[in-house]
């Protein structure tokens, strides 16, 4: 089998004298869906903000394409890496927030072509075109020039998954993306994120939505505590838990 | 339920319910006439008790665009533009330092903001006047060398004094606006790849101006007023022309009636350039009812 994509030993994080995440380790190959469960404060958030800097490791690493994220090894010594080069390393992945975090003065149109304009350099009237062609796959080309003020949960979430697509990232990250959402709007996003799956995009996805996991998803992964429980194909993780506490999770979720 | 309405109509006390031809009446705002009345009994006693006072008002017509007071206007718009500018800068400057994660900055910018928020202006305008006592001459030793009283005029004095002391200001402001932006617009410009110094400028200053702007607006215009202490150090504003013109022709009131009228004119405008400034920087975050108006016109 090829070396996958994204490579992740034992991570552990710390928040003070708490443990969010105590050793986790996960492989991710190139096209795959990987949808991440547990309750609250199991730390499957916190795994996905390690994945893309947002929270730096107090052990283990994680390799993307082979390139260690986050520091730079000399031997056995680990160097952390200037703002610069982690800004760039960040480029390999797009992140999806449970709260949108889109860009409050700018348009939908604007939100998208930052990146690609201010990052990457690019054209702006060609970010526009490549723009408007992701707004009209998440279904949003009349509100290119709404500000997320005037959007709905749903579509401000479209729109950022939109603007993270703008990147060409190798790897998307989602964060409960349909958790803030009104229970309405959860089924337009999830069809985004469907369509997306279907695309062959490499996608992690921490949620709730045991539905979504079951029919999109490669492979399910169960962590409580700071670690994984259990991980498998979604008929094997969803449909028949060999742990207890997945099986009580599970049922808890259900019910 | 129509017959029922209509079973309610031949009833002997349905008359009372019938709403058909009722009117409503304005309330009557007794109390707002009476305010009224009274202000402008109080004013017409005001006005008549100054038309009647020693004041002659020609003075100040004659005297309200003579070439000294006129200077002296632009005088204090220049300093109030250049001062607010360094103070500006300054601000930024130091708002970024004390939030940096790197110690040493922070310490400076904490050092800064308690030293000139410390002291009195006046005091600052002062020390810096007279930096010679001090420093006799300015520069790099056997190199290049000037006498600091040649340097240090009354402008440069006024322009360091205000600037600096505004900028310890306005790094306050400027961290409360930065604190103002919820942390998950770093994160989300952090995940597109910015660095922190470009999500600073890109996405949380532009974002932080709506709360920053109404303080230092309101510091805009204290800055106008506050250029009249430099009249101690003999910077030429309006204030200090007007008494060196008082001076000479004993019409006291009269000329501070004058620089009055000029330092309401320049805040007047100021204001209104304030109102425009926070409408650009409110993109996005329009009222609800704006919004609905929006939706309804498309």
């Amino acid at each position: 089998m090829s070396r996958p994509m994204l490579i992740a030993r034992d991570v552990r994080k710390d928040f003070g004298s708490f443990t969010a995440l105590q050793g986790v380790s996960l492989d991710i190959h190139g096209g795959e869906v990987l949808c991440i469960i547990g309750p609250s404060g199991s730390g499957k958030s916190t795994f996905l903000r390690c994945l893309n800097q947002l929270e730096r490791l107090d052990g283990g690493g994680i390799w993307i394409d082979g390139e260690m994220i986050g520091y730079r090894r000399e031997g056995d010594k680990l160097y952390p890496l200037p703002d610069k080069d982690v800004a760039r390393q960040r480029l390999a992945t797009g992140m999806v927030f449970q709260r949108f975090n889109l860009f409050q003065h700018m348009t939908a149109l604007e939100n998208i072509i930052e990146g690609p304009v201010t990052v990457q350099k690019r054209k702006k009237a060609e970010a526009i075109d490549e723009a408007m062609v992701l707004l009209e796959r998440v279904g949003l080309a009349d509100k290119r020039d709404a500000y997320p003020s005037q959007l709905s949960g749903g579509q401000q979430q479209r729109v950022a998954i939109a603007r993270a697509l703008a990147m060409k990232p190798k790897l998307m990250l989602f964060d409960e993306p349909t958790s803030a959402l009104d229970p309405e709007l959860v089924g337009e996003v999830l069809q985004v994120m469907r369509g997306l799956a279907q695309s062959g995009m490499t996608m992690i996805v921490v949620t709730h939505e045991l539905g979504f996991a079951r029919e999109v998803a490669h492979r399910v992964v169960f962590m409580d505590r700071g670690a994984i429980v259990e991980a498998g194909s979604p008929q094997q993780v969803l449909g028949n838990p060999q742990q207890a506490r997945t099986r009580d999770f599970i049922a808890a979720v259900l019910n | 339920m129509h017959a029922e309405t209509q079973k309610a109509g031949n009833d002997s006390w349905a008359g009372d319910y019938n709403v058909s031809g009722l009117q409503i009446v304005a309330p009557r705002h007794y109390g707002r006439w009476l305010a009224a009345f009274a202000i402008i009994a109080i004013l017409l006693f005001i006005v008549k008790a100054f038309a009647d006072g020693q004041i002659a008002w020609k003075v100040v017509g004659q005297f309200f665009t003579a070439t000294a007071i006129l200077n002296g206007l632009v005088n204090t718009i220049i300093m109030t533009v250049c001062a607010m500018v360094l103070g500006i800068v300054l601000g930024v400057v130091f708002a970024i330092m004390v939030m940096s994660p790197n110690p040493v900055l922070k310490g400076v910018a904490v050092f800064y903001i308690w030293f000139f928020r410390g002291t009195p202006l006046i005091l600052q305008l002062l020390l810096w006047f007279n930096l010679a006592l001090v420093f006799p001459r300015l520069g790099i030793p056997d190199v290049f060398s000037i006498r600091t009283v040649e340097v240090i005029t009354p402008f440069v004095a006024t322009l360091l004094g205000m600037g600096i002391n505004q900028g310890a200001y306005t790094a306050e402001v400027v961290r409360s606006g930065i604190l103002s932006v919820d942390s998950g617009q770093t994160e989300a410009a952090a995940a597109i790849g910015m660095t922190r110094l470009t999500a600073l400028r890109r996405i949380v200053m532009p974002q932080a101006m709506r709360v920053i702007i109404p303080p230092v607006g309101n510091e805009v215009i204290s800055m106008v007023k506050l250029t009249s202490i430099a009249s101690v150090i003999q910077y030429s504003e309006i204030l200090r022309n007007a008494q060196t013109i008082y001076y000479a022709n004993n019409y006291v009131i009269e000329m501070l009636f004058v620089a009055a009228i000029w330092y309401l004119a320049v805040v007047t405008v100021l204001s209104i350039g304030q109102h425009f400034l926070e409408r650009h920087f409110a993109k996005g975050h329009r009222k609800p009812d704006d919004v609905q108006k929006a939706e309804a016109a498309a």
